[in-house]
């Protein structure tokens, strides 16, 4: 119960947190509600692939092939560009507090740790680029296979 | 109508519709498509476009001359993307004609209207304070957050609406959000100012030229792939260097 609770909000926040970004660009209305959902399952993977492997550049990765691999089927099933559901699912993936870490150690002469934050940064972006491209094979994988399936329907 | 005009009204169409979509923060390969998916259904077979971040250039058929468009702001508008999706659809399903199809995207300013400015202030508090949570998980510090992050949204979107210099907004908001985080632990209203700051930054993530920047250069354009991702990081490095400042002069 005391491990499972911190989850619960943690779920709750991610969902709220895609709808009010969603708020800020503009997403269509009818859009708000498939996005959260996207957003949070993509969040659970990274969330559980950090706690139990321990490794936020896996995690990243895996996170991001969710929310690619997910937006396809939510622009097929409502109708819309891919972008519509990728944006703000990226939100809660985003390495903000390493990027923060960056900025306030220059400020305050600690060249050190900035560099190592930086690393983390740079390493996440690379992760989250590398979850894009494999979501973006795999859509492109079943299409190719679904025009040989319907080319080869068509020569019977 | 005659074949002239014709042609002309169709390399009008794609045009806007290729400045919209682009204004307000679609993919290059979205704008390609939908372009050729126009011509395509209007009948004309050789219609050319060659497409950039910040302009168009077409041609309707080999015999007449090519069209420009100049594309300077972009802004973050996905409703207004998702809205000429579906009109290109419909117009490939012949359920409107060409010229409806550019009186409707001639209107489309008056018809998708942004959410109003109230609820957009709720959004922002909404991401700061439970992304601060999810980050850091630092559940005292909830209200507080929101509260900066709605500050930093309110400045943002002032500075935009009455000055034009691209990265200033990003810049002030940052700046009055650390003023404003560090006062808040001053008061000791709030515990974190690094968790405050956090928060407050996340409406603010360039999301949307991150993900495009990542998107067009994996479909190899390599024109407007590396100026977004040029655009994100110069948004991410005007949001850190506010911050900084803030950090360095309050110390």
């Amino acid at each position: 119960m005391i491990i499972i609770f911190p989850l619960i909000i943690n779920i709750l926040c991610v969902y709220f947190a895609t709808i009010g970004f969603g708020i800020l660009i503009n997403l269509p209305r009818k859009a708000l509600n498939v996005a959260g959902i996207v957003s949070l399952c993509g969040w659970l993977v990274y969330h559980i692939v950090d706690v139990h492997l321990n490794s936020y550049l896996f995690a990243d990765i895996l996170g991001t092939f969710t929310v690619g691999f997910l937006s396809i089927f939510a622009s097929r099933y409502k109708k819309m560009p891919v972008i519509i559901f990728n944006i703000p699912a990226l939100v809660p993936l985003v390495p903000g507090g390493q990027a923060y870490q960056v900025m306030k150690c220059l400020a305050i002469g600690n060249y050190a740790l900035a560099k190592a934050n930086l690393i983390q940064v740079i390493f996440i972006a690379g992760g989250i680029a590398s979850g894009f491209l494999f979501s973006e094979f795999l859509n492109q994988l079943y299409n190719r296979f679904k025009a040989y399936m319907k080319e080869k329907r068509a020569m019977r | 109508m005659n074949e002239r005009q014709k042609s002309k009204l169709l390399v009008e169409t794609c045009l806007l519709a290729g400045k919209i979509m682009i204004e307000n923060g679609s993919e290059m390969v979205r704008v390609t498509d939908t372009i050729d998916r126009i011509s395509i259904n209007a009948g004309a077979k050789e219609a050319r476009s060659y497409v950039t971040l910040t302009g168009i250039i077409m041609s309707g058929s080999p015999d007449m001359g090519a069209q420009v468009t100049a594309i300077d702001k972009r802004t973050f508008d996905l409703e207004k993307v998702s809205t000429v999706n579906d009109y290109s659809r419909q117009f490939a399903n012949k359920k409107i004609s060409l010229g409806e199809f550019y009186r409707r995207l001639k209107r489309i300013d008056k018809d998708i209207l942004p959410f109003p400015f109230w609820l957009q202030l709720i959004g922002a508090f909404m991401v700061s304070s439970t992304l601060e949570i999810v980050f850091r998980s630092n559940y005292y510090d909830f209200w507080a957050a929101g509260i900066v992050g709605m500050l930093g949204w309110f400045v943002y979107s002032l500075t935009d609406k009455y000055t034009n210099i691209r990265f200033l907004n990003e810049f002030i908001a940052a700046i009055c959000i650390g003023f404003v985080s560090i006062f808040l632990i001053r008061a000791k209203i709030a515990i974190s100012a690094d968790d405050l700051i956090i928060g407050g930054l996340m409406p603010l993530v360039p999301g949307v030229p991150i993900t495009n920047a990542v998107r067009d250069v994996l479909s190899g354009n390599l024109v407007s792939g590396p100026s977004r991702g040029i655009e994100a990081i110069m948004s991410a490095c005007a949001l850190g260097f506010g911050v900084s400042m803030a950090i360095k002069i309050l110390g």
